[in-house]
């Protein structure tokens, strides 16, 4: 515990996270006003001067909107990195147990993958079975499938190099036992702090996606689109360009802290 | 090393080619009949029937795939549908905007990141060390599009400095060309440099305790001489292997800034055509991408190579 307490990136990162979590989940049940809710009266209102955060075009509240977007900016991220986290793992574990022919086809796979932005994947898919939140989740997972899969190969790896796993395998234990019992558990560390880190990679792409139009459809307000919809606005309400950069921004900042805050406290070579 | 080089090529190939499938099949099994949209609801069957012909669409798919490739590689990426012109020229057309986009991101976010690692190194600890920390986590978390949205708001809606957007075109002169862009790259630039400073901060931190460094230091250098020229030259080779790694956030970033920006290269290309259905365009500039990406990762692998001789003992 105080380790936790010195380390001021974990607790930055955790706060930051923590914030965004529950305004994403308070959303679900109250915001200050309706955020699909137009109010030409009051359009383009500054920031104090007609809600919190003012209002956009059609006098929507914008804190309001930001809230929900935290939401579906979260839920969706959360969904295509546990999309690209499930098969990436899987197929870092499966071919660390069985090596041969399978490390190259998945590997080369992994290059394949990498090489395509989830930009250009969208577009691709986007195009081919419309655009919205699951094609978003969809390309953004797939992309995050060779980080995974990478990073489970070679954690893996080393574990099946240790004396116990050795032992085990003399025990007569199936390599897919050893893999539940033994590898998963001693690399989960490191999966989670990989998840964290996506996580922000995720809001950040997903912000972009939903920038060009390829997230989810309107109304349902999004970071990225409530950002292309300031585009008509800079000179005239540029805070309306200002707060969802920002939230995005806080958002990946504190995933990102809370992931390496996280590895350096799990990390067990530095127990000192 | 030559048996090294061919497996790597070879590779390559075999990589690439399966990228191209992919991409291929992907964007020919899309709904909607290419010729029926080039001619529009009111067109005859006959009309229709002859366009499809004429555009080979009539053939089944691994024929389809083979004409694209042969094509492909004699530099023949075939006809927009919405244009009306060859997409070679197209992309070449919007290349002159992009490559130079993603040259000058580069070089700014090499140019930020190198000096500001190593002094964070050197600093280790310190309180510069924490300011360049600070940068490079808020760098990395800011979109490189809302960065563009920014500096528009500050260089040209309140200062007049800079355009606001649009490209005149090179003809307009070297200056006109370059002050389109310099906004548009700093946006680019930004989470590079974040990244960036990160990995030339941590290999210098590496580097500088290591002998060589030390028997410089003995030799009477000073120590911003002994790290100048022989940490940061050893630092440099991680650096150059992230720029090859992060070239597709560089890309992808490229695509948002240019809409941003309204900018005509490839993105906004790749972007238009994905409205316009025009298939062809698509399925090019997405090649186009991902063949630069794969062969910048086997520059990098070479380059590697060809630096590190315990690399090349290693593979054998």
């Amino acid at each position: 515990m105080k380790k936790t307490l010195r380390r001021p990136v974990f607790l930055i990162g955790l706060f930051i996270s923590l914030g965004l979590f529950s305004v994403a989940l308070l959303s679900l049940v109250w915001t200050p006003l309706p955020p699909t809710k137009m109010n030409i009266v009051h359009k383009l209102k500054a920031p104090l001067e007609f809600g919190l955060l003012g209002t956009d075009q059609f006098g929507r509240d914008v804190a309001s909107a930001l809230m929900v977007g935290a939401w579906n900016s979260l839920s969706t991220s959360i969904l295509a990195v546990a999309l690209g986290a499930s098969i990436g793992t899987m197929a870092g574990v499966v071919v660390a147990m069985r090596r041969s022919w399978l490390e190259l086809i998945v590997m080369r796979g992994c290059d394949i993958i990498f090489a395509v932005p989830p930009i250009l994947s969208a577009m691709m898919l986007g195009a081919f079975i419309g655009s919205g939140r699951f094609t978003a989740i969809v390309a953004i997972g797939v992309f995050m499938v060779p980080v995974f899969a990478r990073l489970t190969l070679s954690a893996a790896l080393q574990i099946w190099t240790r004396d116990y796993v050795a032992a085990a395998v003399g025990m007569g234990r199936s390599k897919a036992k050893i893999t539940l019992v033994h590898v998963l558990p001693n690399i989960s560390n490191q999966i989670i702090v990989q998840v964290t880190i996506q996580l922000g990679l995720a809001i950040l792409t997903e912000a972009g996606l939903s920038f060009l139009g390829l997230g989810m459809p309107p109304p349902a307000p999004t970071w990225g689109r409530m950002l292309a919809d300031s585009q008509t606005f800079l000179g005239q309400a540029p805070w309306l360009a200002l707060m969802p950069g920002l939230a995005i921004a806080l958002a990946v900042l504190g995933l990102n802290m809370l992931g390496d805050g996280l590895r350096d406290l799990l990390d067990p070579r530095d127990n000192s | 090393m030559i048996s090294i080089l061919i497996r790597r090529i070879l590779s390559l190939v075999v990589t690439l080619l399966v990228v191209s499938l992919i991409i291929f099949t992907v964007m020919d099994l899309l709904p909607g009949d290419p010729a029926a949209i080039m001619l529009g609801t009111s067109a005859s069957p006959e009309t229709l029937a002859a366009l499809q012909k004429q555009l080979g669409l009539d053939q089944p798919l691994p024929v389809r795939y083979l004409a694209w490739l042969s094509g492909v590689l004699q530099g023949d990426l075939g006809q927009s549908y919405t244009y009306g012109v060859p997409v070679a020229g197209l992309i070449a057309e919007r290349l002159v905007v992009t490559l130079p986009l993603a040259l000058i991101a580069i070089v700014i976010s090499v140019l930020v990141a190198v000096p500001l690692g190593v002094q964070a190194a050197r600093r280790h600890n310190g309180a510069f060390d924490f300011a360049a920390g600070l940068f490079s986590y808020i760098s990395i978390a800011v979109p490189a599009f809302w960065v563009g949205l920014i500096l528009i708001i500050l260089f040209s809606t309140m200062l007049g400095w800079m355009p606001a957007g649009g490209f005149p075109g090179w003809e307009a002169g070297l200056s006109a060309g370059l002050k389109a862009l310099i906004l548009p790259a700093v946006a680019l630039a930004l989470p590079q440099a974040g990244v960036l400073t990160r990995v030339a901060r941590a290999a210098v931190l590496e580097v500088m305790n290591e002998d060589f460094v030390r028997t410089a230091r003995a030799k009477g250098l000073s120590d911003g001489t002994a790290i100048w020229r022989h940490a940061v030259p050893n630092a440099l080779v991680p650096v150059v292997t992230m720029l090859g790694l992060q070239f597709t956030f560089l890309i992808a970033g490229a695509v948002l800034v240019e809409n941003v920006f309204n900018l005509p290269g490839l993105g906004r290309l790749a972007y238009q055509a994905l409205s316009q259905r025009d298939i062809v365009v698509m399925q090019d500039v997405v090649l186009f991408f991902s063949g630069l990406v794969i062969l910048m990762n086997f520059v990098v692998d070479l380059a590697y190579l060809a630096i590190d001789p315990r690399l090349r003992a290693g593979v054998r």
